[in-house]
C-alpha cells in the first residue's frame, strides 16, 4: 500500500488548517466510545467503590462504614493467601508459558516444520475449547482412581501421582492454564513475526549469520512489543485466575477453599456470605493490584529499552 | 459452592454443571442496588372466597421459576381449572444458581418471579430478607394435616407463618450392595456401632472396597446426619437471635464417629456426584450408599452396570430403639412477597402440591418422593417393586422412615455461609483424614463471627 500512496509533500496544503475544520466533528467520533466508556466501564467502577464504603448487614441494614471494609482487607489473611498464590502462579506459570509460546512461534516461523499449519492449529485449539469443558476434561485426567494416569501407575505397580493435593494443585491448574494459553499467545508471537520484513533476513544471510543467529538477534529483539503485550495479558489473567480453580473446586473441595484465589474470594464473599460490599472492596483492592503489577511491567520493559 | 442435590433425580449431575457457569461479578454488583423486599403486605388477614375467586377469573399471567423437569404436565392441571390463570416456566437453574439470581432480581427490586421452586434448606435465608409472602391468608393452614408432619415443621415460621408449601422430600436411608454384603457375610448394620465393625470387616477382607463414602463435600448429607442425632445445631428466636451449636455433644458425636472412621482408611471421603465417585458406585467400590428417598431412582440411572443387586434399608441407629432419620433434599413451592397476584400465586401453590391428581403425577412423572400423607400410604405409591432393587417395596421402606424424622430441625438465614464453612473446616478435616473434633470447633467460631459481622445476637457454643 505504502509505495502507491501519494507523496507527503503533496498533502500538506490541506492540513495547514487542522483546527478550524471538523471542531464539531471530533468529539461526535469519540462520542460513541466514550458513552460506553463511561456506561460499562466507569459506571460500575464508580458504584463498586461507592459500594465499598458501606457494610450491609441481614439484621440491622446498611450503614456507612468508610474505609473500614479496605482496612479489614488488607488485614484478611484469606485475602492476602489468595493474593499470594496467584502471585506464585503469576511467577511460575508465566515465564513457563511465554517461553513455550516463543519457541512455538519461532519454530513455526522457521519454515522446517512439515505440516505447519496442522501443527499451529493443534497447539491453538485448546484455547478454543470452552475453560469448563477443559476443566473437567483435566479433572478427569487427574483422578486419582480412574483417571488414566492413575491407572498407568497403578498397572506399573507405581505411587499414583495425586495431582489433585494440596502440595500439586497449584502445579495442575498452572499445566491446565499453559496448555489453554499457549496456543493464544504462540498466535500473537507468530503474526509478530511475519511482519519482520524479508530484506532484514536477506541482509543478515549476506552478513554470514546463521539461523541462530537470526533468531537470537533479529528476531527475538522484534517480538519484543508482541512479548511485552502477552505478559500483559498474563498479568491480569494470573491475578483474575477464577474459572479453573472454581470448576476443581468441585473434585477437590478439600485443597481449594472459597478463598483460594483473590478472584475466587470476591466471589464467594459475594454470593455466599451475602457480603456485596466486601466483596466490592476485595474486587476494587484486586483491581489496583492489577494495575499497579501491569504498570510495574510496563515501567522494566521501558526502562530497558532506555538504558 | 456445596451442591445440594434435590430430589430432581437425575438434575444433579446437571446442578453440577449449571454451578459452574460463573457469573461475572461486576455485573452482578452493580445490578445490585436499592433496599431489598420492604415488603408491605398486611399480615395475617384472611382473604375471603369472594376475592379468591375473582382473582381466579381475572387473566394473570404468573411467571414460576423451577427446574424440575416436565413440570408443564401438572401445570396443565391446573391451568385445566382456572383458564384464566397461565403459568409462565422459567429454569434459572436449579438450587444454588437460582438463588443467586432470585436475590439479585430482589436486591434490583425488578424481575423477580412470582413464585419459585425452593428447597427446604433455603427458606430461612429467604424469609430474613422479608422475601416469601405468608401463604396463611390464602388459606394455606388448612393443609396441614394433608402433609407429613416434619415437611410442616420445615415450612412453618416462628410465628405459625407457612412460608411454602412442600412438593417433595428426601428422608434419608441407606441402599445397600446385597451381593457384597452376602460375600462378606455382613448383616445389615442396624446400629451405627454395627456399621463401623462392618466398615473395618470389609475393608480389611477386600482393600478395594469401601463400606460406605461420605463425601467431604456434602454438607447436605451431614446435616442429614446431625438431624438424625437429634441435633439442633441452628436455632433462631426472634429475628436477630440465633443460638449456634454445631459443637455441641451431639455434633461432637458424630464427628468422632466419621472422623475417626475416616481416619482409620475404612470409608471413602471423595467429592460426591464427581465421575470418579459415579464409577466407584458402579464399579463396586461402595458397599453402601448413605442417601435420601430420592437416591433410589438416581441410582437406578446412574449405576445401571450393577442393576438388581442393591437393597434399601433405614439409616443404622443411634439408639436402635427409638429409630430416628434426618431429611436431605426436597423442595417446596413458594411465593415472592413482591409479586402483584399474590392469591392467584397462592392458590397455585397449594394446587400444584396438595392436590391428589398434581401430587401423584409427581411421583409419576418426575419421581418425586411425596411430602403428602395420603400418598405415602398409598399402595399404589409404596407397593411398586423395582427390579433395580431386586423387587423390593423400596418405596415403603422410605414411607417408614419418613415418618420418623424429627419436625423440629430449623436451618439458619445463612445457609450458604455454613455450608461453605463446614466444607472448608469439618468436611477438610475428613478429606485429611484429620482432626475433626477440632474442626467441629472453627466451624463454631468461624460461623458465630460471621453471624456477629451480620448483626446476630449469637448464643450458645
Amino acid at each position: 500500500m505504502s509505495t502507491t500512496a501519494v507523496p507527503p509533500t503533496a498533502r500538506t496544503p490541506r492540513n495547514t488548517h487542522p483546527r478550524s475544520r471538523g471542531s464539531g466533528a471530533g468529539p461526535l467520533f469519540v462520542a460513541p466510545f466514550l458513552i460506553l466508556f463511561v456506561l460499562l466501564f466507569l459506571a460500575p467502577l464508580g458504584y463498586a467503590a461507592y459500594l465499598s464504603l458501606f457494610q450491609e448487614r441481614l439484621v440491622g441494614g446498611t450503614v456507612f462504614v468508610g474505609l473500614d471494609n479496605y482496612v479489614t482487607a488488607l488485614k484478611d489473611p484469606q485475602l492476602l493467601h489468595g493474593v499470594g498464590r496467584v502471585a506464585l502462579f503469576f511467577v511460575i506459570q508465566v515465564p513457563l508459558m511465554l517461553l513455550l509460546a516463543v519457541l512455538f512461534a519461532l519454530a513455526l516461523d522457521s519454515g522446517l516444520l512439515r505440516l505447519s499449519r496442522l501443527i499451529r492449529l493443534g497447539i491453538f485449539v485448546p484455547y478454543a475449547v470452552p475453560s469448563v469443558v477443559a476443566a473437567l476434561m483435566w479433572g478427569y485426567l487427574y483422578g486419582p482412581d480412574f483417571g488414566p494416569f492413575a491407572q498407568a501407575s497403578r498397572h506399573l505397580h507405581l505411587p499414583a501421582p495425586h495431582f489433585l493435593s494440596d502440595g500439586w494443585m497449584l502445579g495442575s491448574l498452572a499445566n491446565i492454564v499453559t496448555w489453554e494459553f499457549v496456543g493464544y499467545n504462540m498466535i500473537i508471537l507468530y503474526a509478530a513475526l511475519r511482519t519482520i520484513p524479508q530484506e532484514l533476513y536477506e541482509a543478515a544471510a549476506m552478513d554470514g549469520a546463521g539461523p541462530w543467529r537470526i533468531a537470537w538477534s533479529i528476531k527475538l529483539p522484534a517480538l519484543r512489543p508482541a512479548l511485552l503485550l502477552t505478559l500483559l495479558f498474563s498479568v491480569i489473567g494470573s491475578f483474575q485466575l477464577f474459572n479453573e480453580p472454581n470448576l476443581l473446586m468441585k473434585i477437590a473441595p478439600d485443597v481449594i477453599t472459597s478463598s483460594y484465589t483473590a478472584n475466587l474470594y470476591a466471589y464467594s464473599l459475594a454470593f455466599t456470605g451475602q457480603q456485596l460490599n466486601y466483596a466490592a472492596t476485595v474486587s476494587f483492592l484486586l483491581g489496583l493490584l492489577i494495575v499497579i503489577a501491569s504498570y510495574a511491567v510496563l515501567l522494566t520493559a521501558d526502562r530497558r529499552r532506555t538504558s | 459452592m456445596p451442591t445440594f442435590p434435590t430430589s430432581a433425580p437425575s438434575a444433579s449431575r446437571r446442578s453440577f454443571l449449571a454451578a459452574t457457569g460463573a457469573v461475572s461479578l461486576g455485573l452482578a454488583l452493580s445490578a445490585c442496588g436499592g433496599s431489598g423486599g420492604a415488603g408491605g403486605s398486611a399480615p395475617a388477614k384472611p382473604v375471603g372466597q369472594a376475592e379468591i375467586d375473582k382473582a381466579l377469573k381475572t387473566p394473570t399471567e404468573l411467571t414460576f421459576w423451577t427446574w424440575v423437569p416436565n413440570i408443564a404436565k401438572e401445570i396443565a392441571l391446573f391451568e385445566q381449572k382456572y383458564p384464566a390463570v397461565k403459568i409462565k416456566i422459567v429454569n434459572a437453574g436449579q438450587g444454588t444458581p437460582q438463588y443467586t439470581k432470585l436475590r439479585t432480581a430482589l436486591k434490583a427490586g425488578s424481575g423477580a418471579p412470582d413464585l419459585v421452586q425452593m428447597e427446604y434448606q433455603a427458606i430461612p435465608t429467604f424469609t430474613i430478607t422479608d422475601s416469601l409472602l405468608d401463604l396463611r391468608p390464602y388459606g394455606a393452614s388448612a393443609l396441614k394435616d394433608r402433609f407429613v408432619d416434619w415437611t410442616w415443621g420445615q415450612v412453618s415460621g416462628r410465628d405459625g407463618e407457612v412460608w411454602a408449601i412442600p412438593q417433595d422430600t428426601g428422608p434419608m436411608g441407606m441402599l445397600y450392595r446385597k451381593d457384597i454384603f452376602d460375600r462378606h457375610g455382613i448383616q445389615v448394620p442396624r446400629t451405627w456401632d454395627e456399621f463401623a465393625a462392618a466398615a473395618r470387616k470389609l475393608h480389611k477382607a477386600d482393600s478395594g472396597v469401601y463400606l460406605t463414602n461420605l463425601a467431604a463435600n456434602q454438607v447436605a448429607a451431614w446435616h442429614g446426619l446431625l438431624w438424625q442425632a437429634g441435633a439442633k445445631p441452628y436455632l433462631t428466636s426472634g429475628k436477630s437471635v440465633i443460638t449456634l451449636s454445631v459443637d455441641d455433644a451431639v455434633s461432637r458425636k458424630l464427628g468422632e464417629y466419621w472422623g475417626g472412621l475416616a481416619k482409620e482408611g475404612v470409608i471413602g471421603v471423595e467429592p460426591d456426584f464427581t465421575e470418579s465417585w459415579y464409577a466407584g458406585l458402579n464399579k463396586g467400590k461402595y458397599a453402601t450408599w448413605l442417601t435420601a428417598a430420592w437416591g433410589p431412582v438416581f441410582l437406578s440411572g446412574s449405576a445401571k452396570a450393577t442393576a438388581g443387586k442393591w437393597r434399601a434399608a433405614p439409616l443404622p441407629q443411634w439408639d436402635a430403639a427409638k429409630p430416628s432419620s434426618g431429611n436431605w433434599g426436597g423442595s417446596t413451592t413458594a411465593v415472592i412477597r413482591s409479586t402483584k397476584n399474590p392469591v392467584a400465586a397462592a392458590v397455585f401453590a397449594q394446587f400444584l402440591n396438595s392436590d391428589p391428581a398434581s401430587a401423584r403425577m409427581f411421583t409419576t412423572e418426575q419421581f418425586f418422593f411425596p411430602a403428602t400423607k395420603p400418598l405415602l400410604s398409598d399402595a399404589g405409591f409404596t407397593g411398586e417393586t423395582p427390579s433395580f432393587y431386586g423387587g423390593q417395596k423400596v418405596n415403603q421402606v422410605f414411607a417408614d422412615i419418613s415418618t420418623t424424622v424429627d419436625s423440629a430441625f430449623q436451618w439458619p438465614p445463612f445457609l450458604d455461609q455454613a455450608a461453605t464453612d463446614w466444607t472448608e473446616t469439618v468436611g477438610k478435616s475428613l478429606a485429611d483424614k484429620g482432626d475433626t473434633a477440632a474442626a467441629l470447633g472453627t466451624w463454631q467460631t468461624r460461623l458465630s463471627t460471621y453471624a456477629k459481622s451480620q448483626g446476630f445476637t449469637v448464643k450458645g457454643g
